[in-house]
């Protein structure tokens, strides 16, 4: 192993980014085709684009999950609250005269961000004023709300027939779909928010040691009530694009099951469980995974059964092959380097531009 | 001491770090029923020698060997399943399970598969009065005070037939008492031919109960010496591999004149200040530039006192003003915004944020006064940072490491540096000296000194009552969570007679405030 290749095999990018590059080379040689992009009427269109674009709402309720898991908390509600929020957006829209004036739309999207600000604030308080533990309490909300969002939508699918709606979803810009950008701006401003200002370092601390926190004055329980509410807030915009997809809100599939895939994603970034560190950009390209491999099994003709297990024991695979302990014993430099060697690289910088 | 071949030797043992080396080409000898102290400044790679040792670390280089085998343990089970049992510094017991289930977690009498659980608790009151000590042993350990958990933990390590038995600092928590009741059992222990290597860094209890001293001094080995033959003086020389003129000056210095600072508004006022369960109500003024000396027994209030001045608890009645101005500490957050800074004795718990490098480590207090939303811009920090590196000798000198790769003092320097940035009024420090090296406890009393001649107030929190007397311009002494005695530190003040007050409590009449 030359000295050159290291620092760039010891990057916690690394294997992520490989196991991705991994699935597109497989996919390619499986369907030639599968890379290829057109130009019609002026947009992109291809597999790759739509990768991009079906994974959007995973990077969105992924970055709030991040921040979650890096107090140490997890939130499981993110499901539902997509669900609630396409529902009231879809209904307010269904209830007016005119469903593609942008005042109507951006009042519907103004009032389900409200919602979803306030049941995320709902799971703050529970966890970081009542104190209970943010499986169970986060648990409440990923129940009740499925509960919440048949009460909005009347048990019925509201179907909606909106153009501005839809193209937060289908939309194009720059001959890019929509979504893309959304999802992108969303990473921007939350890695703007904790790296360039100091409130990454402060969640990191509070998930690695809370009391330790507080008693160096940071405003523990405060952060962690924020950060039910960045997740709430990225759930509901995910809740958006899902909605404006289909231009109906289904308040009992919409969103379902996102929680798992979000969680998913952050533990392929990189971010611990346990809280502390946390990596943007590694949630990011775990989505990205997550999507290309949902992709893979629908476009391999793996039949819906057997889809779940193709999937499990791929995202068995990656996490195997971040685990430093797997990697010192089964690795070709099995010398048991000790697993602290946490990589002190300009993190910053990547967080931003990833 | 017996003449037999050593039960234990490692031969050229070198281990390295990213970026710290830890261990290199070291010797070392543990004979069958010897006491043998192994000694050091922090980072001299005492715990990390342990650590190879007992498996928690692989070693790059050399050998051990135990009895007539060549051994490498893949972890602290596997060796002590050979007989190396380890006692850590920092008890290390499931708080919420039961004496008995702590003492036999892992390897519990079984019948059928079934835990024995009657068979449980009498083996474990059994070994526990071999220690002499008569507790229950269904209690959860979180509910026995630090110097019980550390005989428990002892217990936990005696009971796998050990051949080696390490004690990593098991004195540092524990009172003059409990430390005579150890030594009794350690004699025991040894004289049943168990070889016990001991971690201190109280010098008068090395002399006291071992046998030889080997010493090392930046992951170096500096030799073996049978203790007879080691004056102490030597043996300070040897660790720290200077003189000692640091220390000796701060033992000269002549006792601090308490009219010198008190006068004037003082800057923190406390009246009938306490908190139920956690400490009886006070009353106490601290100037600035004064240092005031908080003595008492481990569990007498003294922390719990503390902790009212930083708002880490709220005081449940009282009136505190700071410069003359009634003010009220509600969170750790207000206390800072005051000028007042609190220095936990409980570093891994309450002080180190273990992922976050030195550097963020240092300026955290610093930034959460700034709020989020102003970050210290990074020249700044790094300013700060190797400041503060450099003034408290913090090794390795590298800020970017994570915080948990140092060792034990240094982590405690860093928690002292976080504070320092804040440039606090008041500094409280909960035995800030407990646990690490002479050497370091010489730089931190130097600095305590220097710091109150800045004009910085200091409440100081000590076991040890030399240094509280050293330095304090007022001892304020506490029993049984209450606040007995303040006393003007001058001529008529010596340790005999805090020691009286601790003990009878009944010098009230002679406060002087």
């Amino acid at each position: 192993m030359s000295e050159r290749l290291k620092p760039i095999l010891s990057h916690r990018l690394f294997w992520p980014l490989a196991v991705l590059a991994v699935m597109v080379v497989a996919n390619t040689i499986y369907r030639p085709g599968f890379l290829a992009v057109e130009v019609n009427n002026g947009h992109l269109y291809g597999t790759p684009i739509d990768i991009l674009r079906l994974s959007a709402p995973l990077i969105l309720v992924g970055l709030g999950m991040t921040l979650v898991i890096a107090t140490g908390g997890i939130d499981l509600s993110v499901g539902s609250i997509c669900a609630i929020s396409g529902a009231i957006a879809c209904l307010h829209i269904s209830e007016a005269s005119d469903q593609n004036s942008l005042v109507t739309v951006f009042t519907a999207l103004a009032m389900a961000l409200g919602a979803a600000l306030v049941l995320g604030a709902w799971n703050g308080v529970l966890v970081s004023v009542i104190g209970i533990q943010p499986i169970i309490a986060t648990l409440i909300l990923m129940v009740a709300g499925r509960g919440l969002a048949q009460l909005v939508t009347e048990g019925q699918i509201i179907t909606i027939n909106s153009g501005p709606y839809r193209a937060i979803g289908l939309g194009h810009f720059l001959t890019l779909p929509l979504a893309i950008f959304i999802a992108l701006g969303a990473a921007l401003l939350v890695a703007a928010l904790t790296r360039r200002t100091a409130l990454g370092m402060i969640i990191e601390s509070v998930g690695g040691n809370r009391e330790a926190s507080r008693l160096a004055g940071i405003r523990s329980s405060r952060m962690v009530f924020l950060v039910y509410v960045v997740s709430a807030a990225c759930a509901a915009v995910a809740g958006f694009m899902m909605t404006a997809n289909v231009s109906s809100a289904d308040g009992n599939n919409a969103g379902l099951w996102v929680e798992l895939d979000a969680i998913l994603a952050v533990v392929i970034g990189g971010t611990s469980l346990a809280g502390g560190r946390f990596y943007l950009s590694g949630t990011i390209v775990g989505a990205l995974i997550i999507q290309t491999l949902t992709t893979t099994v629908y476009a391999m003709n793996i039949s819906p059964q057997t889809a779940l297990l193709f999937k499990a024991v791929v995202v068995i695979a990656v996490c195997l092959i971040q685990a430093p302990a797997f990697r010192a014993k089964f690795g070709r430099r099995g010398r048991g380097t000790p697993p602290p060697a946490a990589p002190a690289q300009p993190r910053q910088k990547e967080e931003v531009t990833a | 001491m017996t003449d037999s071949r050593p039960v234990l030797t490692m031969t050229g043992i070198s281990k390295s770090f990213p970026g710290v080396r830890a261990l290199h080409n070291v010797d070392f000898r543990l004979y069958p029923g010897e006491v043998h102290a192994l000694m050091g400044e922090n980072g001299a790679g005492k715990s990390t020698l342990i650590k190879v040792l007992t498996g928690v670390y692989g070693i790059d280089e050399g050998t051990i060997t135990l009895g007539d085998e060549q051994v490498a343990f893949s972890g602290p089970m596997q060796a002590s399943a050979a007989g190396v049992s380890t006692v850590y510094q920092e008890v290390n017991l499931c708080p919420n399970l039961s004496v008995a289930e702590n003492i036999f977690i892992g390897r519990e009498p079984r019948r059928l598969g079934a835990v024995r659980w009657g068979e449980v608790r009498r083996q474990a009151r059994q070994l526990l009065t071999r220690l002499d000590l008569d507790i229950d042993v269904t209690a959860p350990v979180a509910s026995y005070s630090l110097a019980v958990q550390q005989m428990v933990a002892i217990a936990r390590a005696i009971d796998v037939q050990a051949r080696v038995l390490i004690l990593d600092e098991p004195t540092s928590s524990l009172d003059a008492g409990e430390v005579a009741q150890l030594f009794r059992v350690m004699r025991q222990l040894r004289d049943e031919g168990i070889a016990i290597l001991f971690v201190t860094h109280f010098l008068d209890q090395v002399y006291g109960i071992a046998d030889r001293i080997t010493v090392l001094r930046n992951g170096t080995l500096v030799g073996e010496y049978p203790t007879a033959e080691l004056p102490q003086l030597a043996l300070v020389e040897k660790m720290i591999g200077k003189e000692l003129d640091v220390l000796e000056r701060i033992e000269e210095q002549p006792r601090r004149e308490l009219a010198a600072v008190e006068g004037g508004t003082p800057f923190v006022a406390v009246s009938e200040l306490g908190r139920k369960g956690a400490v009886a109500p006070f009353t106490l003024n601290i100037h600035a530039g004064e240092v005031v000396g908080l003595a008492g027994l481990l569990g007498s209030g003294r922390t719990e006192a503390a902790r009212l001045f930083f708002g880490a608890d709220r005081a449940d009645r009282g009136e505190v003003a700071v410069n003359g101005t009634p003010t009220s500490l509600r969170s750790p957050i207000q206390a800072i915004e005051q000028g007042i800074g609190f220095c936990s004795e409980n570093r891994r718990a309450e002080g180190i944020i273990p992922d976050l490098t030195v550097r963020e480590n240092m300026i955290l207090a610093m930034q959460a006064a700034r709020g989020w939303l102003r970050p210290i811009p990074r020249r700044r920090q790094d300013e700060l940072v190797e400041q503060y590196i450099k003034a408290l000798s913090i090794r390795p000198a590298n800020p970017d490491l994570p915080v948990r790769n140092l060792s034990g003092g240094n982590q405690q320097k860093v928690l002292l540096a976080r504070w320092l940035i804040t440039e606090p009024r008041l500094l409280i420090l909960d035995e800030p000296t407990r646990g690490i090296d002479i050497g370091a406890k010489a730089e931190i009393q130097k600095l305590v000194v220097q710091l109150s001649d800045g004009g910085m107030a200091v409440l100081f929190i000590s076991a040890e009552l030399e240094e509280v007397l050293r330095l304090s311009h007022k001892v304020v002494v506490m029993r049984d969570r209450e606040m007995v005695a303040q006393l003007d530190n001058d001529d008529t003040v010596d340790a005999d007679r805090v020691m009286q007050t601790i003990a009878s409590g009944s010098q009230r009449e002679e406060a002087n405030q």
